[in-house]
């Protein structure tokens, strides 16, 4: 059981949960928009961590350099930082529209106005 | 007025500077790190920035909305073009190799360039139609 | 990670937000340390610009604090413990960091990094897998955030009530 060469993934755990956290507990909506992206963050820095190779450089080809790191993990993470971006315009968005119907942004808030439909 | 007066000199002083950089970053993706969507975010930032400094009216009047809109639709366009075009040479959708059938490698170039320039154009143009209609709702003149 | 409990426990959503830019900005500078100048130049932009940007924005037009909780979180503060002790019971059998013979670096990886020169001959290995490799993958992308942006279009109508509130009032 090699211990100490998890700890960057016990960080990036400790990472997710705190914006699982984040998105479960706190009621204003803002926050929890705050929490989910904290939480992509982490997974993307859990993806970039599988791909990397101990002593290898960015995966442009070079003369000279022999061990690049994998570029596979780099294209996927690229692809989700901006659907994650995309995603959280439309959320925010949402987020707007929803003070302009309910005039509050707290989650219980907007419980007690549903109930009294 | 007087910080005002400073921040409208840095920005006319950056901006052109960070426009540049965007476009660098487009056209050397294949060289450096970049490409397509860094390169329309960084423009997408600095038009931002000119919205935050130099209101929204200015800024609405430099980029019109209408014309986002279709520069946002023209890249997703451009991209598919670009696969359509492959399949009219009659090469597979997006095998970019047949442009140029005897320099496949030539041919790849010529398509990883046109498919980032859709790209780029959608990102920017699209960002910055998000951002516009997040400041056209607020009520004051500052979208800050 | 300091970044990280300090977002969650401010309730002034002003200084949360500017802590979620450091949050990006720390990011960007773990992926350079792990070889990805791509992702850490995406990250970057992206996180420590855009997002917050929107979020401020999303400030202006709503309101600037948050309530304080009416109780105490302590079954949300149960689940996340319970998960994470069942994520880290996860990694135990993870490969080790870093190392070369990991199984995600084989099969497609050294093929990518081998033919990408003779194939497509250019050295940014990254945008060749994305826009040529992996190019149906990237147009999907694009396609996603234009469709993003057509959504906040319906949802918040533009720029063009402004104007036309601006135009009538001259």
């Amino acid at each position: 059981m090699d211990l100490l060469g998890h700890y960057n993934y016990w960080i990036v755990i400790f990472l997710m949960m705190a914006g699982l956290y984040t998105v479960i507990s706190r009621g204003n909506l803002v926050k929890k928009i705050a929490g989910l992206n904290i939480f992509q963050t982490s997974v993307f820095i859990m993806f970039i961590s599988f791909g990397y190779i101990s002593g290898g450089a960015a995966p442009i080809l070079e003369d000279g350099v022999s061990l690049y790191s994998n570029p596979l993990p780099h294209v996927l993470i690229l692809t989700a930082i901006v659907v994650g971006v995309a995603t959280t315009a439309l959320g925010l968005a949402l987020v707007v529209r929803i003070r302009e119907a309910y005039g509050t942004v707290e989650e219980d808030e907007i419980h007690v106005q549903d109930e009294d439909f | 007025m007087q910080h005002h007066r400073i921040l409208r000199v840095v920005t006319k002083f950056f901006l052109p500077l960070i426009l540049l950089f965007g476009l660098y970053v487009q056209f050397h993706g294949d060289y450096g790190p970049g490409g397509g969507f860094q390169a329309g975010v960084i423009v997408a930032a600095a038009m931002i920035l000119y919205t935050l400094v130099f209101g929204f009216g200015n800024a609405t009047r430099v980029a019109p909305p209408a014309i986002l809109r279709a520069c946002s639709a023209a890249g997703v366009l451009i991209y598919l073009g670009t696969g359509v075009a492959n399949m009219l040479l009659g090469a597979d959708f997006l095998d970019y190799g047949s442009f140029v059938p005897d320099h496949r490698s030539h041919g790849e170039h010529y398509g990883i360039l046109a498919v980032e320039l859709g790209v780029g154009l959608t990102v920017a143009s699209t960002l910055l139609l998000i951002f516009f209609a997040f400041a056209g709702r607020s009520e004051t003149e500052d979208a800050d | 990670m300091i970044t990280a409990i300090t977002i969650i426990r401010l309730r002034d959503l002003f200084a949360v937000i500017m802590l979620f830019g450091l949050y990006s900005l720390l990011s960007a500078a773990l992926f350079v340390a792990l070889s990805a100048p791509d992702v850490a130049f995406t990250e970057a932009v992206v996180g420590a610009g855009i997002s917050t940007v929107l979020m401020l924005a999303t400030l202006a037009l709503t309101s600037r604090y948050e309530k304080r909780p009416a109780h105490r979180a302590w079954l949300p503060l149960a689940v996340v413990l319970v998960t994470g002790a069942f994520l880290i019971y996860g990694t135990i059998d993870i490969a080790p960091f870093g190392a070369p013979d990991n199984p995600v670096h084989q099969h497609v990886a050294p093929r990518y990094l081998e033919q990408s020169g003779e194939e497509i001959g250019i050295p940014n290995v990254v945008t060749s897998v994305l826009a040529s490799y992996r190019g149906y993958d990237t147009l999907g992308e694009t396609a996603v955030v234009f469709t993003a942006g057509m959504g906040v279009l319906v949802l918040l109508g533009g720029a063009a009530r402004r104007l036309r509130r601006k135009r009538r009032e001259e």
